[in-house]
């Protein structure tokens, strides 16, 4: 979540008077109020807006008794207090708290420090880890309202998430994380020792850019286990010296020359794990260089899940945060202060710049997952007709159980699928472009929020999050095994949506880097059909 | 609190505030380390801009942005077509055109042009350390010999193994405790030889009077044996320091500057610069160096330096008696083989034919001998005489030596590169 302070964003119905057909705005966004049936609290648990550690453990207990009887289900947390620089210092290693080091965080690093310190940007408010214990970070210079915002927000919300979430019980191990990432830093200094930083460094540098392309999408990975991992690196280097043969190392070093004749891979598999394919099939690669690819991929791994929930998880957290905040409004643990302090920062979180604003940065996660969120509940609690025609199953039925299931069972493309409503259309003003391959100076508007354009809309949507729309969908084709040990990979092209030659030629030289031979990408369309090639 | 349920177990907080900052500290040096060349470029032009007193401040700097990029492979936002969702429609329906904006790629929520910043270039802010650090990397004192071990070095304790004796607050309990096992171990071992001794004598002696004596003498050793002392005296170990000289190498620099009329506010200006540059050189890199300020007109005296940069003062120039003072305070001072001795010059080069002269047979014959390096920095006046050769800088033509260096300095940009060339790590002797 960052703080960023955004102008709002009225009049947007009182436009110019108009004879085209406009969509009317059926409802607004209706303002919760305390229930005046709970019993309240005369006793607040802190006012102060300077908050102390002895303060943040009534609040966790509060907010973990609300949580508990709205069936949240969660990891236990551990709350680290940090300073500012402690926080920036986090970022730029993703979060973690343990890292290897690599140049490109130290660019992060320094970027993010140069905004912060000249106020361009603000800081984090919080951060939190996907492990188990939870970490959540709060910073001390947050105020108590902000404090506790965090610890609802990150505590529960994602915490809760990343526990039930379907990607990340399939694709992470909460427990092992740090271990291993322990165990990766470990051992990158080791190489960096016996190798030399600058040749750890360029191998990193080629594994980052494979990055996103190191993941398993379907599988599920093995478990991460450090004590494991050190093991089977032990085995591969005993089994590398046990097997060292000097005749054959020479052999080996011109160009494949003793290849023997069954080399040759019968019936190639297409596979989309690039990094797992060149940690085991690249031909020149050292047993350290292939365990640094291992490393990255490992990584990468973990945060897969990360880069597919960025709306379920923001939206759900943020859900969480205003729900638990206003239950200790309800039951009288906080004050009015406190609530307008916290709803400032919120309604700056949750803001959605329009599309033509200067400051339009695409469509914040956090926006229309709260959206999405808070709507399932009003679907569930006052249904409308609308709802009850789009949302058979929902309208009425228990607003807990309805939200768990959509934390659970959804990734951002699902989510959306299943439960953008068309209130959450309007409210947003959602509307679909179209940037057409003969038209290159315009975009055609191709539908809005009005009855027909809903569900058009939605799905336009929800295409939009998943992932092949952003990270082109790159497999390795073949090997030439048995001439030029030429490494095929192949972009399937959608919507005849070429790569950026440019960012190829960079990937690309990098891949060679890994593979020794050369790498050749070709772009395929459905049909098999070959549309460009690029060489290193 | 209303509620009576205890709090979810395990829930812990933690405060890190205090922890020392950590990964920040590697990755920053790594970056710096990556991109050095591009740093120190830019480190240098702010440099040069700088005043003096800034010089030794962080700063923000700016380095191309090429190499920095961390590939990833992305479309073509030119080629095929895309259908994308933005919010805050106001006015559009369904059949409406709209221009696609300048510049494009903005629109669609994935892509992102990076950080809000141009892929041209980089700023970021260097800390003071890191700053100093990049302007003094490839610097380095010429000749620095380690000549000696130092009286004024401080003397370091090191760990020195164990001793028999020492204060109470160096007792090692654990190498105590092992001396004290190893001497029980032997004692008992020696003990158990003599009774197996005995033992042996008994079986073979029948007097009976002999026999109660060697009975009486096992027993005596067997009690021996089952108590020896835990402790005794002479199993205490202490920990044991010794001082040992470390190797520093202290160094004194010379400065002598024209403060003659011919040196206008321009030239002294420069030398000011170089010699802060050199000072701050010296301030950082060593330790113990020691720095004297020598000043002349057509006189010669020894300032400090608020004085020597900041004093005005007029008159003649001769440079004969300022390098006479600087040798008769280097031989009165710093004399013997403790010290490395540098000298610096900065002149407008004005002076008679025969000073000159004079200065640089002097300077050859008796003052390079002492010095390991001399460097001079010439500063000559503005407008048209660039080419021709001062009159000092004319007269220094005569001498020949590797411990001699000197540069000419046009302008305020000079002064780096020229400090640079002078100071170079690997400097090819001129």
């Amino acid at each position: 979540m960052t703080g960023k302070a955004v102008g709002g964003a009225s009049g947007a119905d009182s436009g110019p008077p108009r004879e085209r057909a406009w969509p009317k705005l059926i409802s607004r966004p209706t303002v919760p109020m305390p229930d005046p049936s709970r019993p309240r609290l005369e006793q607040r648990i802190a006012s102060a807006s300077e908050w102390t550690i002895g303060m943040l453990e009534p609040f966790d207990q509060a907010l973990a008794a609300h949580a508990r009887r709205l069936g949240l289900e969660t990891y236990p947390i551990q709350y680290e207090v940090i300073t500012a620089d402690q926080m920036l210092d986090l970022c730029s290693t993703v979060g973690m708290p343990v890292h290897y080091a690599h140049w490109s965080f130290g660019k992060h690093l320094l970027g993010q420090e140069r905004d912060y310190r000249t106020g361009r940007s603000g800081l984090a408010y919080e951060i939190v880890i996907n492990t188990d214990p939870a970490l959540v970070y709060l910073m001390e210079t947050n105020t108590t309202a902000l404090q506790v915002l965090v610890m609802a927000h990150a505590g529960y919300g994602h915490n809760a998430f990343f526990r039930n979430n379907y990607l990340f019980r399939q694709f992470t191990q909460a427990d092992a994380i740090l271990d291993y990432l322990q165990f990766a830093r470990g051992f990158i200094q080791d190489c960096e020792e016996r190798f030399g930083s600058r040749e750890v460094e360029k191998v990193l540098d080629c594994c980052h850019a494979l990055a996103p392309y190191g993941v398993d999408r379907y599988r599920r990975p093995a478990r991460l286990s450090a004590r494991r991992e050190r093991e089977r690196l032990n085995e591969r280097v005993r089994f590398d010296q046990q097997h060292y043969n000097p005749d054959y190392e020479h052999l080996h070093m011109k160009d494949g020359a003793a290849k023997p004749a069954a080399d040759v891979t019968p019936g190639f598999e297409p596979q989309e794990n690039l990094l797992y394919f060149i940690e085991k099939g690249a031909p020149r690669l050292a047993p350290w260089q292939r365990e640094l690819v291992r490393i990255v991929r490992k990584v990468a791994q973990y945060f897969y899940p990360q880069r597919l929930t960025k709306v379920a998880n923001e939206g759900a957290a943020t859900f969480w945060h205003y729900t638990l905040l206003h239950e200790l409004y309800d039951a009288g643990q906080v004050d009015d202060g406190f609530m307008m302090e916290w709803l400032a920062n919120h309604s700056d979180v949750v803001y959605q710049a329009p599309f033509d604003a200067r400051h339009y940065n695409g469509i914040n996660p956090y926006a229309l997952g709260f959206a999405m969120f808070r709507d399932i509940r009003r679907i569930c609690e006052r249904p409308t007709d609308e709802d009850r025609q789009w949302f058979p199953r929902l309208a009425g039925s228990s607003w807990t159980e309805a939200i768990h299931f959509a934390m659970a069972n959804f990734k951002d493309e699902s989510l959306i699928e299943q439960y953008l409503s068309p209130k959450v259309i309007r409210e947003l003003r959602l509307f679909l472009l179209r940037d057409a391959e003969d038209d290159r100076s315009h975009y055609g508007v191709q539908a809005i929020h009005n009855e027909r354009g809903y569900m058009e809309v939605r799905q336009a949507l929800a295409a939009q999050y998943r992932l092949e729309t952003h990270t082109p969908t790159i497999v390795v084709g073949r090997q030439n095994e048995e001439s030029d040990r030429a490494l095929l990979l192949q972009h399937r092209v959608e919507n005849g949506r070429l790569l950026d030659s440019e960012s190829v030629d960079a990937v690309l030289r990098h891949v060679k880097e890994l593979w020794t031979y050369d790498v050749v990408l070709e772009e395929l369309d459905g049909d098999g059909n070959r549309l460009k090639i690029h060489r290193t | 609190m209303s509620n009576s349920k205890p709090p979810i177990v395990g829930t812990r907080i933690v405060d890190r505030r205090s922890d020392p900052p950590g990964r920040g500290a590697v990755n920053r040096e790594r970056f710096i380390r990556r991109f050095k060349d591009d740093i120190k470029r830019a480190a240098d032009d702010e440099f040069s801009k700088r005043s003096i007193k800034d010089m030794g401040r962080g700063g923000r700097v700016t380095i191309p942005g090429r190499g920095l990029a961390e590939p990833f492979l992305r479309h073509d936002h030119k080629t095929g077509s895309r259908d994308f969702v933005l919010p805050g429609n106001r006015e559009y329906i369904p059949g409406d055109n709209i221009d696609r904006p300048k510049g494009g790629g903005q629109g669609d929520g994935g892509d992102q042009a990076g950080e809000g910043e141009g892929r041209d270039s980089f700023a970021f802010v260097l800390s003071r350390d890191e700053f100093l650090a990049l302007f003094f990397d490839d610097l380095e004192l010429p000749n620095l010999e380690r000549t000696r071990f130092g009286n004024v070095t401080l003397e370091r304790s090191r760990r020195a193994g164990y001793s028999r004796d020492g204060v109470p607050g160096n007792l090692s309990p654990a190498m105590t405790v092992r001396m004290s096992i190893a001497r029980r171990i032997a004692l008992r071992g020696a003990l158990q030889r003599r009774i197996e001794e005995l033992e042996a004598q008994l079986a073979l002696t029948d007097s009976p009077v002999v026999r109660a004596e060697i009975a009486a003498e096992i027993e005596r050793l067997q009690a021996r044996r089952a108590s020896l002392p835990y402790f005794e005296d002479i199993d205490r170990r202490y920990r044991a320091r010794a001082p040992m000289p470390s190797p520093a190498t202290r160094a004194v620099m010379v400065c002598m500057m024209d403060v003659s009329g011919s040196m206008d506010e321009r030239k002294k200006d420069l030398a000011k610069r170089f010699f802060a540059l050199l000072y701050m050189f010296l301030e950082r890199k060593y330790g113990l160096v020691e720095i004297v300020f020598i000043r002349h007109t057509e006189t010669a005296e020894e300032v400090d330096e608020q004085t020597f940069f900041h004093d005005p003062l007029s008159g003649g120039t001769l440079v004969k008696p300022a390098l006479e003072l600087a040798k008769h305070v280097i031989e009165t001072r710093y004399g013997g083989p403790d010290w490395n001795i540098y000298g610096a010059q900065a002149s407008d080069g004005d002076c008679t034919e025969s000073d000159g002269r004079a200065s640089a047979a002097f300077l050859d014959s008796e003052l390079l001998p002492l010095v390991r390096y001399f460097a001079y920095v010439d500063i000559p006046g503005q407008g048209g005489w660039f080419n021709r050769p001062s009159d000092l800088w004319g007269a220094y033509d005569s001498i020949d030596s590797t411990a001699f260096a000197r540069r000419k300095v046009h302008g305020r940009g000079d002064i780096w590169p020229v400090f640079r060339e002078l100071f170079g790590k690997n400097k090819e002797a001129a």
